[in-house]
């Protein structure tokens, strides 16, 4: 099948996040199961509608559904958000490169995620949890707006009760009451316990936090060529022929999204892209 | 049992002072323990003190009318809790509350803003170092401004 031809699923489970995001469950159609890479994305056709590129949220090594989470920013990820169990949506992919996780293991991780970002990270986590053996330390830093905008509470309290991974939680503002830290996420860096030269740093969220978590982790010593950040551009072919999500002289559909930090500070810092 | 000049040593505000003046420093503090739920000061109330966590939490709150407090930042071991003892006019702009069992070094405000006074290499020391504190919290108070997790604009 081409690579530009969206394959039919069926949505077989829809679960809200917070009042604008949902995690839907998709099964192929024609059967069997479609293998992607933590960090790696789809392209979620709504028939009609249009079509967006949507990170893969799910288990990398469960063999499960495919899971995306998706949030309703415009007509297409409404659209997407709206399918209910039953209804069919096209998808597109695995398309991108991965979180380093297999070249991370022997040492200490540290996972940063800012709102939505979590999502692109959860197939990260399961797959450093499922080996947990074969790393250091893990810290999994991660914010949100409020505490009803943040996302898989329930699964953040289970990875929390674990007891060997540091799960910390900060929010931009909370009511008293609410159990968890409020602030910033880049400023967990600078309390969470990892050896800084040897770990890996995985950060996905918006860009302005992501651009404040690099920093608090080059303060605390993580070199650049550890920290992998993954990055959203206008994707739209998923393979690299249109060109519309160029990042210097990368395309973010064939190249990325995940880019480590020794490679894309330099871009960054060009006001223009 | 450790001295306070010895505790505050491993407190990172004071990483590096030089021992006379860690010395200096810990004549004006003392050890300090809260349960949670503790209100360790109020907005609008002399700031005659500050703290530095060593175990626990506390949440900065201020008020709405009618409605429940709202918390503008979480502090924990190894944070400063107050920087409105160093700039007149000393007091303090939020409500300060443990959230977890607080273990602290606490410091009365007037002792240290006296030998500041005295001795103004001591002064400027402190002053730089509280900067970095109060730098730190606009900076985040600033990415908080951007909100950068809200819904986005389409371009």
């Amino acid at each position: 099948m081409s690579a530009m031809a969206p394959e039919p699923f069926t949505v077989t489970a829809r679960r809200r996040e917070t009042p604008d995001t949902w995690t839907l469950e998709l099964e192929p159609e024609g059967g069997g199961r479609r293998p992607f890479a933590p960090g790696q994305f789809n392209m979620l056709y709504a028939f009609g509608n249009g079509e967006s590129a949507i990170s893969i949220s799910g288990d990398p090594d469960g063999g499960g559904p495919l899971v995306h989470t998706v949030r309703a920013v415009g007509l297409t990820t409404a659209a997407i958000c709206r399918a209910q169990p039953g209804d069919a949506l096209g998808v597109r992919g695995p398309f991108g490169n991965a979180w380093p996780v297999g070249a991370a293991e022997g040492g200490d991780v540290v996972i940063v995620a800012g709102g939505l970002g979590l999502a692109p990270l959860r197939p990260a986590i399961r797959a450093v949890l499922a080996r947990r053996d074969r790393y250091g330390r893990v810290a999994l830093l991660y914010g949100g707006r409020s505490p009803d905008l943040l996302l898989y509470r329930d699964e953040l309290d289970g990875w929390a009760a674990r007891g060997d991974v540091e799960v910390a939680v900060t929010v931009d503002a909370a009511r008293r009451g609410w159990r968890g830290r409020v602030g910033v996420v880049p400023a967990l860096v600078a309390g969470a316990a990892f050896d800084a030269p040897s770990a890996t740093a995985l950060v996905c969220g918006p860009e302005v936090m992501m651009r404040f978590a690099v920093a608090a982790l080059r303060d605390r010593g993580v070199p650049a060529a550890r920290i992998h950040l993954s990055m959203e551009r206008n994707m739209q072919c998923g393979i690299g022929h249109c060109g519309h999500c160029q990042l210097g002289p990368t395309l973010v559909c064939r190249d990325g999204p995940v880019y480590s930090y020794d490679l894309l500070g330099p871009w960054l810092a060009i006001r223009e892209l | 049992m450790q001295t306070v000049a010895e505790l505050i040593a491993e407190l990172p505000v004071f990483a590096g002072l030089a021992p006379e003046r860690l010395e200096l420093v810990a004549g004006c503090g003392g050890t300090v323990r809260r349960r949670a739920g503790d209100e360790l000061f109020r907005e609008g109330e002399p700031a005659d003190a500050f703290y530095v966590l060593r175990a626990g939490a506390v949440a900065l709150e201020t008020r709405a009318p009618a409605g429940p407090p709202l918390v503008i930042e979480t502090l924990h071991a190894g944070e400063v809790v107050g920087w409105s003892w160093l700039v007149p006019p000393y007091r303090w702009h939020f409500d300060g509350r443990a959230i977890e069992d607080v273990r602290a070094i606490g410091f009365d405000a007037a002792c240290l803003r006296g030998k500041a006074d005295a001795d103004p290499a001591l002064g400027y020391e402190l002053l730089q170092r509280f900067a970095q504190v109060m730098v730190s919290r606009m900076q985040a108070a600033r990415l908080r401004l951007l909100d950068v997790y809200g819904t986005p604009v389409p371009q």
